[in-house]
């Protein structure tokens, strides 16, 4: 044991503080929020320190599950708003990721004038996600927002109401995260392009591969350790990704997620259910948890270690 | 001291190999004027929701909602001037609270994801793979689910209603991926160089600190404004642990208040939000250039 100490301890001593404040502030947290998922906690039944109430509340056994899977429109419509979840999910990390990966391939070049391209092109990060939003929902608005006005000076005399209780609004949040997200892609494929060695592409340029060859048999490989982990973090954080979708459509049910769902069920109406928040919340780890499970594996067969 | 910082950064090879000296053959005037085009139309999609901001935060609250766009329409900076009289709420003292409130974060999140990814860098212990893999599966808890029980706790240490609580839930967020990110870099700073200030008498602490730590400054960069940015924007946690005081607020959650309270003055919430991206942006300007090379080192070693 001493030898053990003697060995590690500064190791220790710096990993430490994290693990405390990640200890108290997210896994007991987590271990209170899994056992409220067996209960059904309101606000009307939690402890309540300032009127010196106790807590009230009863153990439901797996009720709150059984009520969420069954897919029950009064619970979120589980299913339903799963798929949309997904949508959500792939759609947007499908195009962070393309048009990431295709400005970066342009940003690799020798280009005049690439500092202020990149400086204009990251822009959309440096900007805090509530002024995002703000400015996105004024441009999408039916009636003065310019997107429509453009659209109707194209000759689109019917343009779609962006925002309103139809999938146009899906479409308008998939387009506002599709502009937040590419510039982190876009900075983590570049840095991944240009640790590529240059002799790679010289061998292949001496071996007549055409550019398209030279992609896929270069350039893409030499991506693959960048794109697995920018692609899985992508995926977790657009998940649950609940800012964009709150700010700009709020409680509209074409842009419900579940991560949305579980917020709504949370501060809005009067009871402020937190049992089935937190059954929502169980179950969006679940769905995470299994996803990088599988993507590991998957990673695995094709011989990456991570 | 024998090692010196600048005659280090030489041997690194992540440096050489990330220099892109392949010369192309010469590209055809076509090809050009077509990378410049896309290069030009995805910059102007990127800044313009920016730009269309900034020019209607001049315009008069009326004018902003005229159904054909001019960009000239009455403007005037009346809308800052109010803003910043404090006519729609304590502007400056939530502009002070979510300043000290970021930097705070980026002080400590840098601070611990630093010592955090060094040691994950450096040392082999036992448990530091569950600890890796523990920060990835921090980032996929629904936070808003955590909300309550971390109410709970904040109250029970004392924290609730505190600025210090708010940053140490902060941290919680921005501390995962910093750390990931950190190590990455740390693993492309040879470990001779610790080895050498090791033979010359540092202690472990003492080689993080004066050798690797000046090192690494465009990840340290990427670190805190990631941290900063976490920190700035966020809404949920601030509008939860924050005291309900009107001076004690963000700026965030200021704004939502006063978003919600004016639904038309458009021009007004244009205004306060330029005022509230320019911090940001100035944070931005301060490490675009180390982003690249401190992401991705980064991201490549996972």
């Amino acid at each position: 044991m001493r030898r053990f100490l003697d060995r590690h301890w500064y190791a220790y001593a710096m990993v430490l503080p994290v693990v405390v404040v990640i200890a108290v502030l997210v896994l007991f947290p987590l271990a209170q929020g899994v056992f409220f998922t067996f209960t059904d906690i309101n606000e009307g039944n939690i402890a309540n320190p300032i009127l010196d109430r106790p807590a009230s509340y009863v153990s439901v056994g797996l009720d709150n599950y059984l009520n969420i899977l069954s897919g029950d429109a009064s619970y979120g419509a589980f299913w339903s708003t799963l798929v949309r979840t997904l949508i959500w999910t792939f759609g947007c990390v499908f195009f962070h990721y393309t048009i990431g990966l295709g400005l970066a391939l342009l940003l690799n070049r020798e280009v005049r004038g690439r500092a202020v391209y990149r400086v204009l092109l990251v822009l959309p990060w440096a900007v805090p996600a509530f002024i995002s939003a703000f400015a996105w929902k004024y441009m999408f608005n039916a009636q003065y927002g310019i997107i429509n006005q453009f659209l109707r000076f194209l000759g689109l005399d019917d343009p779609p109401v962006w925002l309103g209780q139809s999938d146009w609004a899906l479409v308008a949040v998939i387009i506002v995260n599709v502009w937040l997200g590419v510039p982190f892609m876009m900075v983590a494929l570049l840095g991944g392009l240009q640790s590529i060695p240059g002799d790679l592409y010289e061998a292949a340029e001496v071996d007549g591969a055409t550019p398209w060859q030279r992609f896929r048999n270069v350039t893409l490989p030499g991506l693959r350790s960048v794109s697995s982990t920018v692609v899985l973090l992508g995926i977790i954080w657009t998940f649950n990704m609940f800012a964009i979708i709150y700010l700009i459509t709020g409680p509209n049910p074409n842009t419900r997620i579940l991560v949305t769902y579980a917020f709504e069920r949370f501060f809005s109406g009067a009871s402020r259910d937190f049992a089935v928040a937190s059954t929502y919340g169980v179950l969006i780890l679940s769905v995470l948890l299994v996803f990088a499970g599988v993507y590991r594996r998957a990673l695995r067969k094709q011989g990456e270690v991570w | 001291m024998t090692v010196e910082a600048a005659s280090v950064k030489v041997v690194r090879p992540g440096v050489v190999a990330r220099r892109p000296d392949r010369k192309r053959s010469e590209r055809s005037r076509l090809a050009s004027v077509g990378l410049h085009g896309a290069l030009v139309v995805a910059s102007l999609v990127a800044v313009f929701p920016v730009f269309w901001v900034l020019v209607t935060s001049f315009k008069p609250d009326a004018k902003a909602v005229e159904t054909t766009p001019k960009l000239v329409n009455d403007s005037s900076l009346d809308n800052y001037a109010r803003i910043l009289a404090g006519e729609k709420g304590d502007f400056l003292a939530w502009f002070g609270n979510s300043v000290l409130i970021a930097l705070m974060t980026t002080v400590l999140a840098v601070f611990l994801s630093a010592t955090t990814g060094y040691a994950a860098s450096r040392f082999r212990f036992p448990g530091k793979r569950s600890l890796m893999l523990s920060f990835l599966v921090v980032q996929m808890f629904p936070f808003a689910v955590l909300i309550v029980p971390l109410y709970n706790i904040l109250l029970l240490l004392g924290l609730q209603g505190t600025s210090m609580g708010l940053v140490l839930v902060y941290c919680t967020t921005a501390v995962p991926f910093c750390t990931y990110m950190l190590k990455g870099y740390f693993d492309t700073i040879p470990n001779d160089i610790d080895e050498a200030g090791r033979v010359d008498g540092l202690s472990p602490f003492g080689v993080f600190w004066r050798l690797v730590l000046p090192l690494a400054r465009p990840g340290l960069a990427v670190t805190a404004f990631y941290a900063f940015l976490t920190a700035w924007g966020e809404v949920a946690f601030a509008s939860a642990f924050l005291s309900a005081a009107d001076e004690s607020k963000t700026l965030a959650v200021g704004l939502q208040v006063f978003v919600q309270q004016n639904r038309t003055e458009w021009g007004h919430l244009a205004a306060a939000s330029i005022l509230v991206a320019i911090p940001a942006i100035i944070v931005f300007y301060l490490v675009q250039r180390f982003l690249v090379t401190g992401l991705s080192s980064g991201a490549v070693k996972g």
